[in-house]
């Protein structure tokens, strides 16, 4: 076996241009589908990246029903959901890949004032201890909320860069006042997120302001919720996964945990529920896209490497008749027609197999420039990797098969006198 | 019981549907240790009994024992095994294989007879050093003389120590000097035992062999005597 390997290997080298020729089909199939597969996967990855937040890997899990999540800025709060505390949060923290979890309250489209400057549509946050650094922010100028401060009366308030430029229009916010629902709320700090990753979109905010939507985020302290809002409004729950990979699994286990507790009766039709928030499912349906797209390409890459293997076919038929008087002698020698026939398919399954290899490496190669070049991402993929060169040595057994079954029945006679 | 023998083997060939006989009824015995010369005109059908007797070819009809086993029964692998064990073949265009070394090319039977590598370089070397060619172990076919080429595809016949040796015209593509040094070589190997069958158009080379047949139009000659080998000899 490994004396026929040599020899295999002896007769591709002793052909060298030829069987670079021969290799040309599958290097070139294969690269393309390489280069390919990378920017796919490239792209995808930083689609997915932007669009669930990369780094921050948040999850928003609030109250949906009829398939929305459920305002309470009018309406009535729903029967059954209970007032969630610390020990909730414990538990959730215990969950596979959390690291951190915080529950919140949360408004869209309040009204805020800053003197006589109206903010029309801005969103209002009740905050824990854990927030800012479950949802990936920091205090950037001013202080963030003490201990005390956020279990006690104080009316104070934490305000983003937005709403800093939109209402205070140069002027330094921090002591100023700013009116919330008509209770004034000092301003203590001023938050940001952290700057460690520039994707174009980090969390549910940046999706907004994504989506054209420029509105500002303030954050007073969570005990203060009912003094400005309603007191039984159900809570939102902020959890953080290790990696981006895990957020929907967090997502998932995190509402199953939350939905034990609602005391819904059953059988209720469009029962309000917790819910993980639409990017994770997005980014789902993401991976979905991609690996459908990952189906098309083996497609594409079926077809090129077939075409590569014609290849293959067609120049060991010319081996065999340039080799024909080499066949003869060995038949003659005493060589079994199974030994050419397994030298012959052995060489065109090494052929497309170092093919493939040169295709991997030509196509990580091809990718690597298109990143350059077009500032395209790429990633390479392991898998499509393996598959190709794999793929490639099937490709070899099948269309080496003809060449090497004629090898292997020529007559010896009619071989030997060929010249 | 003589090494082989032909009992009414008839050969042809399939010519676009044609049947086109080439070997009409031959008889014929070969003890063990004979140096057997079979002469005969062009196309008279010797390379094709050769064939045969060298089992790269089947006869179409009669029968041929070779070492006392019926060939006619036996499948392709047995009959490769066959030339592979019993039969050494020394051809007029030499048949070496252009990208291997001498050494290589007189190794390759050894291959297929399983034998292992570092043996069968061994073999090889000692059986090039029995043709006189222990100094051109790693010379390639194209960098030999036309009588070296031929003493390295003896040693190849030779290596696996058959009990026949067939020889179609192998002083053919030679120089007088170089073929009468290969029919030297000849004589030494039959007296060591080995049964040569020798194909030759070539008088002074037929008379190396202690046996003598006629070929004419796919028959032997009966009672091919002296004479009548003679007239072949002057029809030439
Ligand atoms: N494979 C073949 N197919 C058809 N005819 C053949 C084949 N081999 C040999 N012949 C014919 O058989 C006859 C004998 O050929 P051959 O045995 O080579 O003669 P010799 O060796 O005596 O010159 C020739 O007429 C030749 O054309
Ligand atoms: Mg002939």
């Amino acid at each position: 076996m490994t004396e026929d390997l040599k020899l295999s290997f002896k007769g591709i080298w002793s052909h060298r241009l030829r069987s670079f020729l021969t290799m040309l089909g599958i290097i070139v199939g294969v690269a393309a589908v390489i280069a390919v597969v990378s920017t796919i996967s490239g792209t995808n990855e930083q689609i997915k990246n932007n669009l669930i937040g990369d780094g921050t890997n948040t999850v928003t899990i609030q109250v949906y029903q009829n398939g929305w999540a459920m305002d309470f800025s009018y309406g009535s709060v729903p029967e059954g959901i209970p007032e969630f505390d610390e020990s909730i949060l414990e538990e959730i923290r215990k969950v596979d890949h959390v690291v951190n979890a915080s529950l919140i309250h949360r408004r869209d489209y309040v009204d805020l004032y800053y003197l006589n400057n109206e903010l029309s549509g801005s969103m209002v946050y009740g905050i824990d201890a854990n927030y800012l650094e479950t949802a990936g922010y920091q205090i950037i100028s001013g202080r963030g909320f003490s201990e005390n401060e956020l279990n006690g009366q104080k009316k104070i308030v934490l305000i983003d860069e937005t709403i800093k430029e939109s209402a205070f229009d140069g002027v330094d916010p921090l002591g100023k006042t700013l009116e919330i629902q008509g209770e004034p709320f000092v301003v203590i700090g001023i938050v940001d997120k952290k700057s460690e990753f520039e994707p174009v979109i980090k969390n549910v905010q940046d999706y907004y302001t994504y989506m054209g939507d420029t509105r500002g985020a303030v954050y007073i302290p969570d005990h203060m919720w009912p003094l400005v809002f309603r007191y039984d409004e159900p809570k939102t729950l902020i959890v953080k996964a290790t990696s981006t990979d895990d957020m929907a699994g967090v997502g998932k286990k995190s509402e199953d945990i939350l939905n034990q507790y609602l005391h819904v009766p059953e059988g209720t039709e469009n029962a309000p529920k917790y819910q993980s928030n639409n990017l994770a499912q997005a980014a789902s349906e993401l991976q979905q896209l991609s690996s459908s797209t990952n189906i098309l390409l083996i497609g594409i890459a079926s077809i090129s490497l077939l075409v590569g293997g014609i290849g293959v076919m067609n120049i060991m038929l010319v081996s065999v008749t340039e080799r024909t008087r080499e066949i003869g002698i060995k038949k003659a020698l005493g060589a079994r027609k199974s030994r050419i026939r397994r030298q012959f398919l052995m060489e065109a399954v090494i052929l497309s197999g170092i093919g493939g290899i040169l295709g991997v490496v030509a196509g990580i190669i091809l990718a690597k420039i298109i990143s350059v070049v077009a500032m395209i991402p790429t990633a390479i993929n392991v898998p499509s990797i393996i598959i190709a060169v794999v793929f490639s040595m099937v490709i070899g057994i099948i269309f080496g098969m003809v060449p090497s079954i004629k090898a292997s029945n020529l007559n010896p006679i009619d071989a030997l006198g060929y010249e | 019981m003589p090494l082989l023998e032909l009992k009414k083997v008839n050969k042809s060939y399939d010519n676009e549907g044609f049947s086109v006989p080439v070997l009409f009824d031959i008889d014929l015995e070969v003890e063990e240790g004979e140096y057997l010369v079979i002469m005969g005109p062009s196309g008279s059908g010797k390379s094709t009994l050769m064939n045969i007797i060298g089992c790269l070819d089947v006869p179409s009809s009669g029968e041929y024992y070779l070492d006392g086993e019926a060939i006619s029964g036996k499948n392709e692998n047995q009959l490769a095994d066959l030339r592979n064990s019993t039969i050494g073949f020394v051809f007029q265009t030499f048949q070496l294989l252009p990208k291997e070394t001498a050494q290589a090319n007189v190794a390759l039977p050894l291959l297929y007879a399983g034998v292992p590598k570092a043996e069968r370089m061994e073999r090889a070397k000692e059986a090039l050093e029995k043709m006189g060619m222990g100094d051109r172990l790693d010379f390639y076919p194209n960098q030999l003389s036309g009588g070296q080429k031929q003493r390295v595809a003896i040693a190849r016949a030779m290596v696996n120590h058959p009990k026949i040796l067939l020889a179609d015209e192998p002083t053919g593509a030679l120089d007088t000097t170089s073929g009468f040094q290969i029919m030297e070589l000849f004589t030494e190997l039959n007296k060591e035992g080995i049964t040569i069958i020798m194909i030759t158009h070539e008088p002074e080379i037929a008379d190396f062999g202690n046996r003598k047949i006629l070929i004419r139009d796919g028959r032997i000659i009966e009672g091919a005597t002296e004479e009548t080998i003679s007239e072949h000899r002057r029809l030439r």
